[in-house]
């Protein structure tokens, strides 16, 4: 057994990165599925339903606890990664070769990660706190008790700041997914042979689709498309 | 092709040892022929700096067949030059028109010091090897080729693997400066063969943790490797090491 390696060498570092990469790129899946319900146009009934079973599912709620540490491991792994990468080169190149040779966005994870995280933050604060923490105003539908989170997205995305915000928010992560689903794959030594273009088309559809269903959320409201 | 001179104004990088500090010299070659090769120009320029009573350009180079691994050179921002699979020395002077610059750099990394000029120190790449890049088992004499079976693609694939020459334009390429590439050619064309196959899990396990100790960088997946190296190495090899090590570090038996 050689398990220390995960931690200690830089295929294990690498494999950590993958592994909670395709765990946060599940979470996407769940979270888009159940934003899509605001797409009812039913005044938000069917999506503080199931933000409501989100909110009391105890498995949920243990995998929430999950996310959060995969969140910062992924964070703080990917961040590390990329100041011991740089310090791997201490004189640079005066002419580099740029997109002849790779991808912009292959070379700008750190970054793109790191955009994505700010808007995190933000994002956690509109709704996460509120809905946790310091509590939304409440309705009674049929006998049960739902917290409105339909009306805070309403009146969060009033703000065209705050859609802009979020709008450049989902084209960070597009670009972020694009090379972050391949190589997640790649990590994990099964982007190869005949799985290679199956992964690599599911990666670009996933990259476009999730991020743009994302972005159209805030902008519908914005646009009064939904009420 | 139509052959013709051309006259080239060259930055090359000039650095006395490993200690000092370098810097970017500008020479201009006149007459060069279309028909040189690029060493043969830099030959040509050597030969004007000594007559000139300078110290001539060190840079590697052995074989000038393109097999032997020693030309390296960051060539316009390219390691060994514009052409795609091809390393410096097959890199030909019709690439270029009269009036050109070429800017010319030692391959960059942390883990290969510069020796002198565009001379750079890669026997990281030998210690990769001495950690697991060998098969210690006696496997006898050449067995006649039917007594030992190996599907085709397999033979294939390691005989692709096997064309890595080491000259660690992947080191160069790589923004992070990560040998990936030339480690998992070494991996793959063993662990592909019977003969290999046996000491797959402590090989992989070996040559990642020396890979590591030299100081190279982590693979993020760019791919500027695969678009730079001279002999077409694969990322599919790079997805065998990484099966290779991950195997290697769950097995129960290692």
């Amino acid at each position: 057994m050689n398990w220390n390696t995960l931690f200690s060498s830089s295929i294990g570092k690498k494999l950590q990165m993958g592994l909670t990469g395709i765990f946060l790129i599940l979470f996407l899946l769940v979270h888009c599925y159940i934003n899509a319900q605001i797409f009812w146009n039913d005044g938000g009934q069917k999506f503080n339903e199931a933000a409501h079973f989100m909110a009391n599912n105890p498995l949920i709620r243990i995998s929430e606890l999950g996310l959060f540490a995969f969140l910062i491991l992924h964070t703080v792994q990917g961040l590390s990664l990329y100041f011991k990468n740089k310090s791997k080169r201490t004189q640079s190149y005066k002419v580099s070769a740029g997109n002849a040779t790779s991808k912009w966005y292959s070379r700008s994870m750190a970054i793109l990660g790191t955009l994505i995280l700010l808007f995190l933050v933000m994002h956690l604060n509109h709704f996460w706190v509120p809905s946790r923490i310091t509590g939304l105003e409440t309705y009674t539908f049929n006998g049960v008790e739902y917290h409105n989170l339909y009306a805070k997205m309403q009146l969060q995305f009033k703000d065209a700041m705050v859609v802009t915000i979020y709008t450049l928010g989902c084209i960070s992560l597009a670009w972020h997914l694009m090379h972050g689903f391949y190589s997640a794959f790649q990590t994990l030594g099964l982007a190869s042979f005949k799985y290679k273009s199956l992964i690599k088309t599911v990666g670009i559809a996933f990259s476009v689709l999730i991020p743009l269903l994302f972005a159209a959320m805030p902008i519908a409201f914005f646009l009064d498309l939904i009420k | 092709m139509e052959h013709y001179t051309m006259n080239l104004t060259l930055k090359v990088w000039r650095q006395k040892n490993n200690n000092e500090k370098g810097s970017f010299e500008t020479y201009q070659v006149k007459g060069i022929s279309s028909e040189m090769s690029f060493l043969e120009m830099i030959d040509v320029l050597n030969e004007q700096l000594i007559v000139e009573g300078k110290e001539p350009i060190a840079f590697d180079h052995d074989c000038r067949e393109g097999i032997c691994g020693m030309c390296s050179m960051h060539i316009d921002g390219r390691a060994h030059g514009p052409w795609a699979q091809t390393t410096t020395c097959q890199l030909h002077m019709r690439q270029y028109k009269d009036g050109d610059t070429i800017v010319i750099e030692p391959w960059r990394a942390a883990a290969f010091p510069v020796i002198k000029d565009l001379a750079v120190d890669r026997s990281s790449f030998d210690r990769i090897i001495q950690a697991g890049g060998y098969v210690s088992i006696n496997t006898g004499n050449a067995q006649d080729a039917n007594s030992l079976p190996i599907e085709k693609q397999k033979a294939d694939d390691s005989f692709a693997a096997a064309a890595c020459i080491g000259c660690g334009a992947c080191v160069a390429a790589c923004p992070n400066a990560s040998a990936m590439l030339f480690v998992s050619a070494k991996v793959s064309h063993l662990a592909l063969l019977p003969q290999g196959a046996p000491e797959r899990k402590e090989r992989a396990l070996n040559m990642v943790a020396q890979m590591d100790k030299e100081g190279f960088g982590s693979c993020t997946n760019i791919g500027a490797c695969e678009a730079e190296c001279p002999k077409g190495i694969s990322l599919e090899n790079i997805a065998r090491l990484n099966r290779e090590y991950i195997g290697a570090m769950f097995a129960g038996d290692k």
